[in-house]
């Protein structure tokens, strides 16, 4: 069989479980010799994990890899190297003080006597890779200096320099502007020609038949099929990719929508390219999009935290201007984090404490904390979010994640905003059995509706369909910092969403 | 450890009520600086700056009383150096994000200086009876120094437990970030940890100057590092956050005991220094250990 002796990976049933989720189950990939092969999924279909196996950065539970036909075992970055792969990551790991040559031989520069770096030799290869690859740059200034297109020149160069067969690269085209985007794609044509294969992630579908000879799409951690690019057509892959209609987990309840209360008006940061939208009293909003097409970022402009080149916000029909989280709290919003450790809690402070921590002004009598007050607050909120601690002098580090959310919901809802915004409320909480993370989100979408019903508005940023599906009334869908689509929850589709999530 | 054995089941004038009196004392000027210090480590910051500000505010109340005779005007003057060089490095800190390290440094730095340039480097003598009072003193029989160092503590641990002011120090230094996003004023806070730091190193110019009836320029030299000593003994994670100002207390006192002991013991000076040294790597090895478990 000809096609397989050039196959040059192949990953076999590979499964990776992390505590409460199953992240890859039962996964095929394979690979041929120079080519160009898309890995296609939603944020969590598996895409990096499936990767983070082959790069040796975490190990799979079970499964196969084959190289050239030999079978592997890849357990660390150096093992995987050793088998010629290297992953180009979004964020790039360059040391950005250092230049071209000293970055590409990092750790394994030539040396003489034993301890002297060989410079001649070591500026010598390098300019050798860099002809090779038909790239010119000045190799001797800190990389600082160059553009997020030639420092990723740079990265692929020194994955060259490794003898590397198979190179992945994560979202290479994001952080891109369209020339350079031609300029990346000439490259993989060149490292084509050379035998070299690459597996591309990309959330832009337009770039897959430009370069990509074969597309792979999981869902959920499952593979779900491979096919010629040529074959495959845009809604095919977003249908792959979203898959069957699902079925509503969680139940809705029904809230009176009253008047508009908040209006976001062409909100521009460096991020974000005219953002507007309205959210009404009794309303659940649902802000999504992938990751980094500017939902977080529009929250933080709105709260305050990053400043607004231009556009208005308006809270009940009057303009406000908003320039600190502290002026936004005073205006009635809320704004629970997604990164609930380094910005939703002070991890060493009690349960107590951190409920307290925006409302504590209001529980001092003269200048000292009534501690009767405080406490008769705090103990509200506990039991009524059911919040599992010891005491509420238990400091917040060692609660579950459930309960750290909890806690960090229940500081917000103390403060009782008028306008509360939550950016990914139920990720990233780690609780041993799947069933319990259902009740857990059960009980944060509860607490949702509990707010919108006292007509309250709620802006909720996710990026899974599924449950901006489940509970919002309306969808805002970003792309790139901008808006792409506004969808009624009676007109709620996966693949409608995914499509404006796409670019629209 | 082994001095400390050491001196209590040998030395027969150690636990004597008169040289406890003497220890407490001799703690009292780095005891209150240790308060201001406690604040600002809270918020992860640090100041090195209190010896300068020490000696700056101990030579302006000289030169007051001199040029005017009112040793009250000379104690205002004392304490308003002090406020400002703190406010000084609050603002840099918190508004203009200088790290804490190299702002207190500076202002260590620059500090000194004045100080040596408006004395012209020699002592400036007399500092009126209003202020000598407060080293010399005593009421009901107890120093003064003594008596301001418990108030001081008092009203330090009342703040830091009971007040906002004081949650929000913890708060910061546990997490600035979530701390702002709370929507506390972070900067107006970070500042005024700095103000109360150059407060408590004026308090103990103060002392300082009425127990000797005059300003030395040099004085207060290395304060800083026996403040930062007492409260990383006393359990004050340098990271902020976490510790208290009855750690503080007791990291003075484990201090002050230790100085005193080796003095009577007959140890010398300079081995002193070894020891002292080897008491705050202890201190900051067991606070590394907890934090590892």
């Amino acid at each position: 069989m000809d096609q397989n002796s050039d196959i040059i990976l192949r990953m076999k049933h590979i499964s990776k479980s992390y505590p409460g989720v199953k992240a890859l189950s039962d996964v095929n990939f394979d690979l041929r010799r120079g080519e160009v092969h898309a890995l296609l999924g939603e944020n969590g279909a598996g895409k990096s994990t499936l990767m983070k196996v082959l790069s040796g950065v975490v190990q799979a539970d079970s499964g196969e890899i084959i190289i050239d036909g030999k079978p592997v075992h890849i357990t660390d970055v150096s093992d995987a190297r050793e088998c010629g792969v290297s992953i180009i990551h979004q964020e790039l790991n360059l040391i950005s003080e250092m230049d071209a040559a000293q970055n590409i031989f990092l750790g394994r520069e030539p040396k003489i006597f034993g301890n002297v770096i060989d410079s001649k030799r070591m500026y010598r290869e390098a300019a050798d890779i860099m002809r090779r690859l038909d790239f010119s740059m000045d190799l001797k200034i800190p990389v600082k200096n160059f553009s997020v297109a030639t420092r990723q020149m740079v990265e692929i160069a020194k994955a060259l320099s490794l003898d590397t067969n198979i190179l992945i690269m994560d979202e290479p085209t994001a952080p891109l502007t369209s020339v350079e985007i031609n300029e990346l794609f000439k490259l993989i044509r060149t490292l084509k020609e050379r035998g070299i294969s690459i597996i591309y992630i990309s959330h832009r579908l337009e770039e897959i038949p430009e370069i990509c000879d074969r597309a792979t799409v999981l869902r959920d951690g499952h593979y779900i099929g491979t096919d010629d690019v040529k074959n495959l057509d845009r809604a095919t892959i977003i249908q792959m990719m979203a898959g069957r209609v699902l079925k509503e987990l969680f139940p809705k309840t029904e809230v009176p929508i009253g008047e508009t209360l908040l209006e976001v008006n062409n909100l521009t940061t460096p991020l974000l390219q005219g953002v507007s939208f309205t959210v009404r009293r009794g309303e659940i909003l649902a802000l999504t999009g992938l990751i980094g097409a500017g939902r977080t970022e529009t929250a933080r402009a709105i709260f305050g935290i990053d400043p607004i080149q231009a556009g208005t916000i308006a809270i009940g029909g009057k303009a406000v201007s908003i320039r600190s989280p502290a002026e936004a709290i005073r205006h009635g919003i809320g704004f629970l984090t997604e990164d609930r450790k380094a910005q939703g809690f002070v991890p060493d402070m009690s349960v107590k404490e951190n409920i307290s921590l925006p409302t504590l002004k209001s529980m001092q009598k003269s200048t000292v904390i009534s501690s009767r007050r405080e406490r008769a607050v705090v103990d509200r909120h506990v039991k009524e979010l059911r919040i599992k601690t010891p005491s509420t002098g238990q400091s917040v580090r060692f609660l579950s994640g459930g309960n750290q959310q909890k806690v960090v919901l229940a500081k917000w809802l103390n403060l009782d905003p008028d306008i509360i915004i939550l950016d990914e409320p139920t990720r990233g909480i780690d609780v041993g059995a799947k069933t319990e993370i259902y009740t857990i989100k059960t009980e944060i979408y509860t607490i949702m509706g509990d707010i919108a019903r006292r007509g309250k508005a709620v802006i909720i940023i996710s990026s899974e369909m599924e449950e901006v599906m489940a509970i919002s009334d309306r969808a805002v869908v970003l792309f790139e910092g901008r808006k792409t689509g506004e969808v009624e929850r009676r007109e709620y589709s996966q693949e409608l969403l995914m499509h404006y999530a796409m670019g629209g | 450890m082994v001095v400390l054995v050491t001196l209590f089941s040998h030395s027969g004038t150690f636990m004597t009520w008169p040289n406890m009196i003497n220890v407490l004392r001799s703690i009292s000027t780095n005891g209150i600086i240790a308060i201001g210090m406690t604040f600002v480590i809270l918020t992860g910051g640090i100041d090195l700056s209190v010896d300068s500000t020490l000696a700056l505010s101990g030579a302006f109340a000289a030169l007051t009383f001199n040029s005017t005779g009112s040793s009250e005007l000379a104690f205002c003057v004392c304490l308003a150096t002090g406020l400002a060089v703190g406010l000084f490095n609050g603002v840099m800190v918190a508004h203009f994000n200088v790290p804490p390290f190299i702002q207190t440094l500076v202002t260590m730095t620059a500090a000194r200086g004045i100080t040596f340039i408006v004395t012209n480097g020699t002592p400036i003598g007399k500092v009126g009876s209003f202020i000598t009072f407060f080293g010399r003193g005593t009421i009901l029989g107890f120093p003064v120094p003594i008596l301001l160092m418990l108030v001081a503590y008092v009203i330090g641990w009342f703040i830091l437990t009971r007040t906002t002011v004081g949650r929000y120090t913890y708060a910061i230094g546990g997490s600035e970030e979530c701390t702002k996003l709370s929507g506390v004023s972070v900067r107006k806070y970070k500042t005024l940890v700095y103000v109360i730091g150059g407060l408590t190193a004026s308090i103990g110019s103060l002392i300082l100057i009425a127990r000797l009836n005059s300003a030395q320029p040099s004085m207060g030299d290395k304060f800083e590092m026996d403040a930062i000593a007492a409260v990383v003994i006393g359990g004050t994670s340098l990271a902020g956050g976490t510790g208290t100002i009855v750690g503080t207390f007791i990291g003075t006192l484990i201090l002050g005991v230790l100085m005193n002991g080796m003095n009577m013991l007959g140890v010398d000076s300079f081995a002193q220094y070894v020891v002292k040294g080897g008491v705050i790597l202890f201190a900051v090895l067991l606070e590394s250990r907890k934090k590892a478990r």
